[in-house]
């Protein structure tokens, strides 16, 4: 319907998702009936406007019999609204239904939780030492349940990903869960829907649905500490965010870096974006953000952080290793 | 007549803003790369960066010592007493270098924009001096009076 | 003042005469100079003003569109930052909404109603110049605010914790919450007199089944005003309590309910799309009722649409939130509610669909905009149903597919049918018609320029573009239609621009109307245009709901007084002549209340102590206002007694 530019699905009709699949399904019938009755009701008023063979004398009509001759064509004119209304309602609770109903059994679950303005990830397994965070960027295995518990830690968002469900808000103090299932691998972008401060536009999401096996083997890496560094440039840029600023708001699993306030940076590098969404995942783009971040995401939380130029190449080869 | 003041006021409100969102230090960035310590305290009136250095405040985990403002291992912060003065750049030094005692130095780990922000935010703690600005509540449990209805005190160097 | 003391009380005569002209005239007219503009209390003076600053904030509020269609024309521009864009977009609903679209209609019933009903003057003249001057504040303190840098970016909906104290500091949101209670005081003020108006100064004989649909239109409205504006001025002042006094209503911390927020403001939000849209029902009904030549088809079921309309428009403002977390049964109450409200309004879009087939059509401007309102209401009513279905909504809700409908429903049901009545009632209002042929390039730039920014936001929704983004990347494939949409925008501006010279213009050099241009069927046509202070010479006797179209001539009342304000009061059901009373003078208190209601409102932005000492000066104003003088009981009473 719409050209994609973008390699990532992002047309809520494109549906690829169960739930987008059985919403997609509920559209078609109700843009036709919708369209049908459209086109009478313009069809109606051109009759209308055009019939000929009234008085054309420019008086009033004050009394005639047109009320009562009118009277059977509106009654069922309405009649038919009336009957189709039923039939979407009908198909509406019916596809609310089909939607409640997508088996969670043996789900993935997921904590979803929405920050001013990024995306925090925590998958849980019952073993708590095989649970591990990550964000911005969900992967999730074909053909399996996923089960997203959505919490918000300031203020509401929504979480959207047109192409796979339809969308639900992350409401603080009252936590919401979703059954996402999707059958083919592929790639897809959602971003936040609801409203939420300065940088609501740039809170995206991607959303990459693999093949069982390379999601689990994706996930074991998560698992895993962050890469110690390869050499001596990556182990002063080390040394700089555990010592620096950066430790104060970001986790580096398996480092003294523990802050809980930003994304979790244990793998950045094996994520393709930055900021949610906002960069490509590129040294350049690294270094740029975080001299700056106001230059792409005016208003972040993230403060700008001078380093001498040195330094600065240390801190992003680093992070370039966190595979 | 009035089409007119409207017009006005609306062309008056395109013209260029302080964009309180942007940090002072990315603002300098922008200008001349450089980053000269400020020496007054950009945010004393800027009820945004007080509401951001509140939220420094509990992220950094101040409240670990000066509890909600009411002291503990470490000094209060809402009453009238100020071991090393009550102006920012007291209060700026304090946090940016430590103090003995116990209050480390936290230069290394918030950028100079933030301990301003974080500073603007201490002085509201005791009620004072800028009323308007105080956060008027956290939208959290509430441990303490918002700062914004505390009475305000006479700062005494201690 | 008149010096009324020494005026011995005069009765009108039937025909009437010039000398109950002249002293009818001297009567209810408001003072002259600037001391005299202060102290107005004609409906017509007051109505005139009403009209004037509406659609002065409805060019703001456009003129804000039209930055805002700037910003988002080319992906990644950055021609607004974040914060002025979302402090434009929340300006730009917040006018539309609170500033122009409710206030605008009540305005133009405040001019017609009195008119449309036969009446001398509207109910509680003081209360309706104070409502007005409440209103004016109100605006101007949200415009001040944004010229100050302290415009509200919350949103118009504001939603709690967004909106709250800690992630919306500094004062910006207490503007704003001040602004709804401003507006609201006055629209809950107006929907009062708009009722006692309708219920107790119809004609004679002017009984509930013969009043103009445009008079049950508004009376419908007024009372869903009634019912629907004090849940946000709750919701408005809990939020000024949680920001200003660390209550916590909504602060989910302390077992606040950040949901209760919503509730309390959709369950006005959604009333009052329908309380903008039923007057526009009542215009078009007046339109095509003379236009067509023939009294509308079916005019107790169309009675019972906009009754019904009022009724169900309380029932559904849960489909707002249709993402929160709701159980099933829930759900489907309210999307089945939702649905249902479409079957009164096809029955009035099939009655006038009929009304069109049968009457003998005259092509004027005023008809084309209300024929426009047919293919754009009904589309936007068509998505509506979309929306009303739960699963469709999670995808649709919060998409540019929104913006869409709203605008179609609000525009086309609203805007265009007020357009169509600015061309039909500006003759009456100012004695000019407007020129027909700038109406026709106003009514085809504002028809082609409206579908062609609109209807592309339905594809930019389901292509996944969400609402209140301030920019979008490139590689999202959004940009052509967001080109298009912006290049309506310019139709539609230059569209505005037409209307405003033709007003400009037709004010001077307009044909001259005479008392009856179109050939109405309804009591307004039945005084001269411009109206005379006492609108009617003598009050007129009806017959039918189109009296003017009655063959026999219609009969008129003798005896009430010219020399003073005396208006004559009706029974509720059938109109039967029931007491006389004397409407009060000239007075230049409602502005004092109004400005000192003011202070007390913003002061209390500032300080809670303000609701203290600001309530001296009301007070004080509303005792003066409303002090009796025993020059004025000594008169009334020589009019209750005087033959």
């Amino acid at each position: 319907m719409i050209e994609q530019t973008s390699g990532d699905l992002h047309a809520a009709l494109t549906a690829v998702g169960v739930g987008a699949q059985r919403i997609a399904a509920l559209w078609w019938p109700s843009l036709w009936i919708c369209t049908l009755v459209f086109c009478a009701v313009i069809a109606g008023l051109v009759l209308a406007l055009t019939r000929r063979g009234r008085a054309q004398d420019g008086s009033t009509a004050a009394a005639d019999d047109g009320d009562r001759r009118a009277r059977l064509p509106i009654a069922a004119a309405v009649a038919v609204s009336v009957g189709l209304l039923v039939v979407l309602m009908a198909l509406s609770v019916g596809a609310d239904r089909a939607l409640a109903k997508i088996d969670a059994a043996g789900a993935v679950e997921i904590e979803v939780i929405g920050h001013q303005w990024w995306w925090e990830l925590r998958y849980r397994d019952p073993d708590p030492s095989r649970s591990f965070v990550t964000a911005n960027e969900l992967h999730l295995p074909a053909g399996r349940p996923v089960l997203l518990k959505l919490s918000a830690a300031d203020v509401i968002h929504s979480f959207w990903l047109p192409t796979l469900a339809g969308k639900r808000d992350l409401i603080p103090g009252s936590p919401a869960t979703l059954v996402l299932r999707v059958d083919t691998p592929g790639r897809h972008r959602g971003q936040c829907a609801e409203f939420c401060g300065l940088q609501h536009a740039h809170m995206g999401l991607l959303a990459i649905v693999e093949t069982p096996a390379a999601w689990a083997a994706w996930a074991e890496r998560q698992r895993r500490p962050a890469a110690p560094p390869g050499d001596a440039r990556a182990a002063r840029g080390l040394a700089l965010v555990e010592q620096g600023s950066c430790a104060m708001c970001h986790n580096i699993e398996g480092t003294r870096a523990n802050g809980v306030h930003g994304p979790d940076l244990s793998h950045l590098a094996s994520r393709e974006r930055l900021a949610a969404g906002t960069l490509a995942n590129e040294a350049a783009n690294l270094a740029a953000w975080i001299t700056n971040p106001h230059r792409y995401k005016p208003g972040v939380t993230m403060p700008a952080l001078t380093y001498p130029a040195a330094d600065l190449d240390a801190i992003v080869a680093y992070l370039s290793e966190l595979e | 007549m009035k089409r007119r003041l409207l017009l006005a006021g609306l062309l008056l409100s395109g013209c260029e803003r302080d964009p309180w969102y942007l940090p002072a230090s990315s603002a300098r960035l922008a200008n001349d790369g450089g980053s000269a310590v400020a020496m007054a305290n950009p945010y004393t009136r800027d009820a945004q960066a007080i509401a951001e250095g509140k939220r420094l405040f509990r992220w950094y985990n101040c409240a670990g010592c000066h509890a909600a403002g009411g002291g503990g291992m470490g000094v209060a912060l809402m009453d009238e007493r100020w071991r090393y003065g009550a102006d920012d750049r007291a209060i700026y030094a304090s946090i940016v270098d430590g103090r003995p005692n116990g209050m480390p130095a936290f230069g290394a780990r918030l950028s100079e924009d933030q301990a301003w922000r974080l500073a603007a935010y201490v002085r509201t703690m005791n009620g004072g001096p800028n009323l308007a600005v105080a956060p008027s509540r956290a939208d959290d449990l509430r441990a303490s009076e918002p700062e914004a209805r505390r009475e305000p005190r006479a700062a005494s160097d201690d | 003042m008149k010096a009324l003391a020494s005026t011995p009380v005069r009765r009108n005569s039937v025909p009437p005469t010039p000398e109950d002209r002249a002293l009818l005239d001297a009567t209810w007219r408001d003072p002259p100079g600037f001391r005299g503009w202060c102290m107005a209390v004609n409906h017509k003076s007051i109505g005139r003003r009403f009209i004037i600053t509406a659609f002065v904030f409805f060019a703001a509020g456009g003129l804000l569109a039209a930055l805002m269609r700037w910003q988002l024309a080319v992906p990644d521009n950055h021609v607004l930052g974040p914060d002025t864009y979302n402090q434009i977009f929340t300006l730009h609903g917040s006018t539309m909404m609170f500033l122009f679209a409710v206030p605008v209609m009540q305005a133009v019933a405040v001019y017609l109603l009195p008119l449309t009903l036969g009446a001398r003057a509207i109910a509680f003249p003081r209360m309706n110049a104070y409502a007005y001057w409440v209103y004016l504040f109100g605006g101007l303190l949200l415009f001040a605010g944004f010229v100050f840098d302290a415009g509200p970016d919350a949103g118009w909906f504001a939603y709690v914790p967004l909106s709250g104290p800690e992630y919306s500091p500094g004062k910006r949101v207490d503007y704003w919450a001040q602004l709804i209670t401003f507006t609201e005081l006055s629209a809950l003020l107006e929907a009062i007199i708009i009722v006692t108006t309708v219920m107790k100064l119809r004609a004679p004989g002017m009984t509930l089944t013969r009043m103009p649909l445009y008079a049950w239109a508004m009376l419908v409205t007024a009372c869903m005003v009634i019912f629907a504006m004090p849940a946000v001025m709750f919701a408005s002042t809990a939020l000024l309590l949680d920001r200003l006094v660390g209550t916590e209503f909504f602060n989910p911390g302390e077992d606040g309910e950040p949901l209760l927020w919503q509730h309390l403001f959709w369950f006005f939000g959604h009333p009052e799309v329908y309380l903008i849209f039923i007057p526009g029902l009542g215009f078009m009904s007046a339109i095509i009722a003379t236009f067509a030549r023939r009294p509308i088809v079916g005019y107790v079921p169309m009675v019972l649409s906009l009754v019904a309309t009022g009724f169900l428009a309380f029932g559904l403002w849960v489909h707002h939130m249709f993402a929160t977390t709701l159980p099933d049964a829930g759900k489907d109450i309210f999307t089945i509610s939702s649905m249902l409200i479409a079957i009164p309004s096809a029955v009035q879009i099939f009655c006038w669909i009929a009304t069109l087939w049968l009457g003998r059509l005259e092509f004027r401007t005023p008809l084309l905009f209300v024929l426009a309102f047919f293919v754009i209401l009904v589309l936007g009513g068509l998505t509506g149903l979309q929306l009303a279905s739960v699963p469709l909504d999670l995808q649709l809700h919060d998409t540019y597919f929104v913006v869409a409908h709203l605008h179609y429903v609000l525009i086309g049901g609203a805007v265009f049918p007020l357009f169509g009545a600015c061309y039909y009632w500006f003759p009456k209002f100012t004695g000019r018609l407007l020129d027909e042929r700038a109406g026709r390039w106003h009514f085809w730039l504002w028809f082609v320029g409206f579908n062609l920014s609109f209807f592309p936001m339905h594809l930019l929704g389901l292509d996944g573009m969400p609402r209140r983004v301030y920019t979008y990347p490139a590689e999202m494939g959004w940009g052509t239609l967001n080109l298009l949409a912006t290049a309506g925008a310019v139709l539609l501006a230059a569209g505005v621009l037409v209307f405003g010279g033709n007003v400009l213009r037709s004010l001077r050099h307009g044909e001259r109307a005479g008392p009856d241009p179109w050939r109405g069927g309804t009591l307004e046509w039945a005084t001269e245009s411009p109206p005379s202070p006492a609108n009617f010479d003598a009050l007129w006797v009806v017959h039918s709901a189109y009296p003017l179209w009655d063959p026999q001539p219609m009969a008129r009342v003798s005896g009430l007084a010219t020399s003073h304000r005396e208006v004559l009061v009706t029974t509720p059901g059938v109109a039967r002549p029931d007491t006389r009373v004397i409407f009060p003078d000239p007075s230049p208190w409602p502005l004092a209340a109004a400005l000192a209601t003011a202070v007390l409102f913003v002061g209390s932005i500032y300080t809670p102590w303000a609701v203290v000492w600001a309530m001296i000066p009301v007070a004080a104003t509303l005792t003066a206002w409303f002090w009796p003088s025993a020059r004025e009981t000594a008169e009334h009473l020589d009019v209750e007694r005087a033959p």
